[in-house]
């Protein structure tokens, strides 16, 4: 044979060339995400005459724009925080269930049925919500006005089902799978030996759970809730579907208020003009900042705990 | 210290905080699968009265939000058509990526940046690529509204679902397999070609599959890049197309009963569609865990 | 405090796996009865039904009786928690609370039961590191992580959190397997001065071990591969260790088999 020993095969090159391309494609289309909605986000901003950062209204089709992230980033930031503030506290209970309480031979089943609400689209969720929920919520919204309207968040003279609770519900839904499935995985990794420690102690199960099992798995929870977060915040046609779709900053969570960066960009894209279209794409990379800080966080609280990497992934 | 006999039976105040947090923990369970019996049962209730034919063979040309009749055929079409063209896009970049971190990177800085911002991306909201879709191949190339433009917003979503599914599979494959192999003088990539991507075969098909599950549902990125319409097109590369979350959501806006039961029965079969992807990936899953070959 | 405990033909399961038969013996209050006998022959599951820990693990159950002072544990009535509390345990592995301080640690068995004063909880916890030879080592770091302690010292931590409770028996399933020789020692002379107050049941792979510490010897066996242990005798540890009565017991002890 002529060929010289010991010589690298023909295809390797290639091959590993097309790999190490495929993966840092995937960092040049998530600098290009950045780029992009920067470059025709740009115009828009320059043809506005009002602040973006503190203007409320939403008018860039005029024939002089004004429009600003005010009263949306308001809406996404309340109604994910309402979202997480529901969600969360289900989604421990769930994950405990199927960890520590569900029969053994039944709980992978019905860790799959909580996964399935997950598979559910998001139009299916909203198509829900404003047919099913929106109506059925109004008794029980007017009985939060009623006996607690003292607490600010319930108070007002107005009650609506398409408010921001019921939004805040909904997104509360479609985040608990998430929660639920990482808080599984990590309270599932709760090292036996503590868990038998405590046993042995005289503790009883929820003891032992709070003695070693929520201890361990804190950081997990907390960043399970974070990447939760950012799907809530990131959630678009449901909340587009259920939000009255209005421009003002308003704490009073059972009235006819409510809109979202993502939801104006489902409700506004049809009627836009080309700057209407770039200060949709401007309030697109306000959300997609913010997103990927919430994200990028929950990441690095996950990074620092080896063990949690398979469970989030 | 007084001396103790016998076993002292537990403080009933400890006794009853553990029953009421058991309590608590079921309830939790019950709230979760509450909304997803209520959300499949009005589905199915609400859309099987137009679950026929015509509503699988139809497009909604011609057809007014009053008019009763009218289908998702165009619809479905699309859909098909913009997952697939998403799926391969999304598979084979999601796949050569894996094969880098897994095979090629040995744990570098450029596989660990890789790595951190694959986890990142799954976090990228469906309206944002839409969005870049549309600032990028709409407005910047110029290339118009269609069904590949939505089908690019769709494998942003896919990329990195793939990448992880995939990831995960070739790090079960066995060291010794390649060593094996490589024993044997195979090159690497003909080793990774012929035997670590053979033996992770179904766990990636599964992957790929609840990845195409997923983004078969997403009505965001959709409504940005293929826009709208009521008429068939098959040509995925020309004009605005429709897809089934879409003609959900188009429906759904609409304040006729007739609309908003089409936007049932579209959301019935879309579940369908979406379900049968997960549950199938699932048995796969299932039916090749190691449990069940007991081996 | 320390009781005697009485064990009448008891089989455990592990599903429809019964990995042990028919054991009867009595425990001598104040005494440590050691368990010897070859891998996988059932004196650790022994060890756990007498505390009802075998049961923590999904699908296992126990038939037979343990009566601790004419007190079944089994009974329809008794809570297996408060037999927890009553039976104290020390692991094979050192498994402190890892984010719990030493001081939290030892203190963790009395914070579940009834409300301590801080002056109450500090003088208990003394006692008991004292009583588990560690306080001189720890009496400056009480409020440093346990998981910061040496093995030894964390075996002998979790030692002190057991006895912190004031069980009136100690169980030891193995403790010092995963020691160096030397913490392996000060286990053993803990272990002299612990049989004062309680009833101390240790298991080990380690004859020289038994022979040193124990008072009483049981030998378990299981006839094959598959089939449940059984105890073979139990005795004095002095004529277990010279003069067994079963064959099969010499020959464990002169290394024969096992």
């Amino acid at each position: 044979m002529g060929r010289p020993a010991f010589r690298r095969s023909r295809g390797d090159g290639p091959f590993r060339f097309a790999s190490t391309a495929a993966g840092v494609a995937l960092l040049a289309i998530m600098a290009a995400i950045g780029v992009f909605l920067v470059v025709k986000a740009v115009p828009a901003l320059q043809a506005n005459t009002s602040h973006f950062l503190t203007e409320l209204t939403w008018q860039p089709n005029a024939t002089k724009p004004a429009f600003g992230i005010g009263a949306l980033a308001f809406g996404t930031a309340m109604s994910s925080l309402l979202a997480l503030i529901i969600a969360t506290p289900v989604a421990i209970g769930v994950a405990l269930f199927i960890s520590h309480y569900a029969p053994r031979g039944l709980a992978s089943v019905l860790g799959y049925i909580v996964d399935l609400l997950a598979a559910v689209p998001s139009v299916v969720y909203g198509l829900w919500g404003v047919t099913f929920l929106v109506p059925f919520v109004q008794g029980p919204w007017e009985f939060l006005n009623t006996y607690f309207g003292w607490i600010p968040l319930f108070g007002g003279d107005q009650v609506v089902g398409r408010s921001m609770l019921t939004a805040g519900l909904v997104l509360a839904i479609m985040i608990l799978p998430i929660i639920a499935a990482i808080s599984r995985e990590v309270f599932l990794q709760a090292p036996k030996m503590q868990e038998e420690a405590a046993l042995a102690l005289g503790a009883t199960r929820w003891e032992m759970i709070r003695m070693s099992v929520l201890p361990f798995g804190r950081p997990g929870v907390i960043s399970a809730a974070m990447l939760g977060l950012g799907r809530a915040m990131g959630e678009t046609i449901a909340v587009a579907l259920i939000f009255p779709a209005t421009f003002t900053i308003s704490f009073r969570i059972l009235g006819p208020n409510g809109n979202s960066i993502a939801a104006n960009i489902a409700n506004g894209f049809g009627e836009a003009t080309p700057i209407g279209t770039g200060a949709l794409i401007a309030s697109g990379l306000v959300l997609f900042l913010i997103t990927l800080l919430v994200n990028m966080g929950a990441r690095f609280v996950i990074a620092r705990r080896k063990e949690y990497a398979r469970a989030a992934a | 210290m007084t001396v103790e006999t016998g076993i002292r039976p537990i403080s009933g105040s400890r006794r009853a905080k553990d029953k009421i947090v058991q309590g608590l923990v079921y309830l939790a369970f019950a709230l979760a699968v509450i909304p997803l019996v209520s959300v499949l049962w009005l589905v199915v209730k609400n859309g099987i009265g137009r679950f026929d034919l015509t509503f699988l063979t139809h497009s909604m040309r011609n057809i007014g939000a009053r008019d009763a009749g009218g289908g998702a055929y165009h619809a479905i079409i699309g859909t098909l058509e913009q997952v697939l063209l998403a799926s391969l896009i999304a598979v084979p970049v999601g796949l050569l990526t894996a094969v880098y971190l897994v095979e090629y990177s040995s744990g570098g800085r450029l596989a660990r940046v890789i790595s951190f911002f694959v986890d990142v991306m799954t976090g990228v909201p469906s309206v944002v690529s839409g969005l870049f879709i549309l600032a990028f191949w709409v407005l910047v190339l110029g290339q118009g509204y269609s069904g590949f433009a939505g089908g690019l917003a769709l494998s942003i979503l896919m990329m990195p679902v793939v990448v992880r599914a995939a990831e995960e599979m070739l790090r079960l494959v066995p060291h010794e397999l390649r060593e094996a192999s490589y024993a044997l003088g195979v090159p690497k990539w003909r080793t990774i070609v012929k035997v670590v991507l053979p033996t992770a075969f179904t766990g990636i098909v599964t992957g790929v599959m609840l990845a195409v599950a997923r983004v078969a549902g997403e009505t965001a990125p959709l409504l940005l890049t293929v826009f709208i319409t009521d008429s068939i097109n098959t040509d995925p590369f020309s004009g605005p197309q429709m897809g089934l979350p879409l003609f959900v959501f188009d429906q759904a806006q609409r304040p006729n009963v007739t609309a908003v039961d089409r936007a049932w029965t579209g959301a019935l079969t879309l579940i369908l569609i979406v379900m049968l992807l997960n549950l199938v990936a699932r048995l796969i899953t299932w039916w090749r865990s190691p449990a069940k070959r007991g081996s | 405090m320390a009781k005697q405990i009485e064990v009448a033909d008891l089989d455990a399961y592990y599903g429809s796996h019964k990995a042990i038969e028919g054991i009867s013996m009595t425990i001598e209050p104040r005494s440590v009865t050691a368990f010897i006998g070859p891998s996988g022959c059932g004196k650790s599951t022994f060890l756990r039904t007498l505390n009802r820990m075998h049961e923590v693990i999904p699908g296992a159950r126990v038939e037979g009786k343990v009566r601790l002072e004419e007190q079944d544990l089994y009974g329809s009535d008794v809570d297996p928690v408060s037999v927890r509390r009553t039976i104290g345990m020390v692991f094979q592995r050192p498994n402190p609370f890892p984010t719990m301080s030493i001081f939290d640690n030892v203190a963790a068995g009395l914070k579940l039961n009834g409300r301590f004063s801080r002056s109450q909880l500090e003088s208990i916890v003394e006692e008991s590191l004292r009583g588990a030879n560690l306080w001189n080592e720890v009496k400056d770091r009480l409020n440093k992580p346990g998981a910061g302690l040496s093995g030894g010292q964390q075996q002998r931590l979790c030692i002190a959190r057991a006895i912190a409770v004031r069980p009136q028996v100690l169980l030891m399933d193995e403790p010092c397997s995963a020691l160096d020789p030397i913490s392996t020692l000060a286990i053993e002379d803990l272990i002299s001065q612990l049989k004062q107050d309680y009833t101390i049941v240790i298991v080990t792979h380690n004859m020289q071990q038994a022979a040193r510490v124990s008072d009483k010897t049981a030998f378990f066996n299981l006839a094959a591969q598959g089939q449940p242990g059984k105890l073979v005798e139990m005795d004095e540890t002095s004529k277990i260790f010279t003069n067994p009565a079963e064959k099969a017991t010499e020959d464990y002890i002169t290394g024969r088999f096992g």
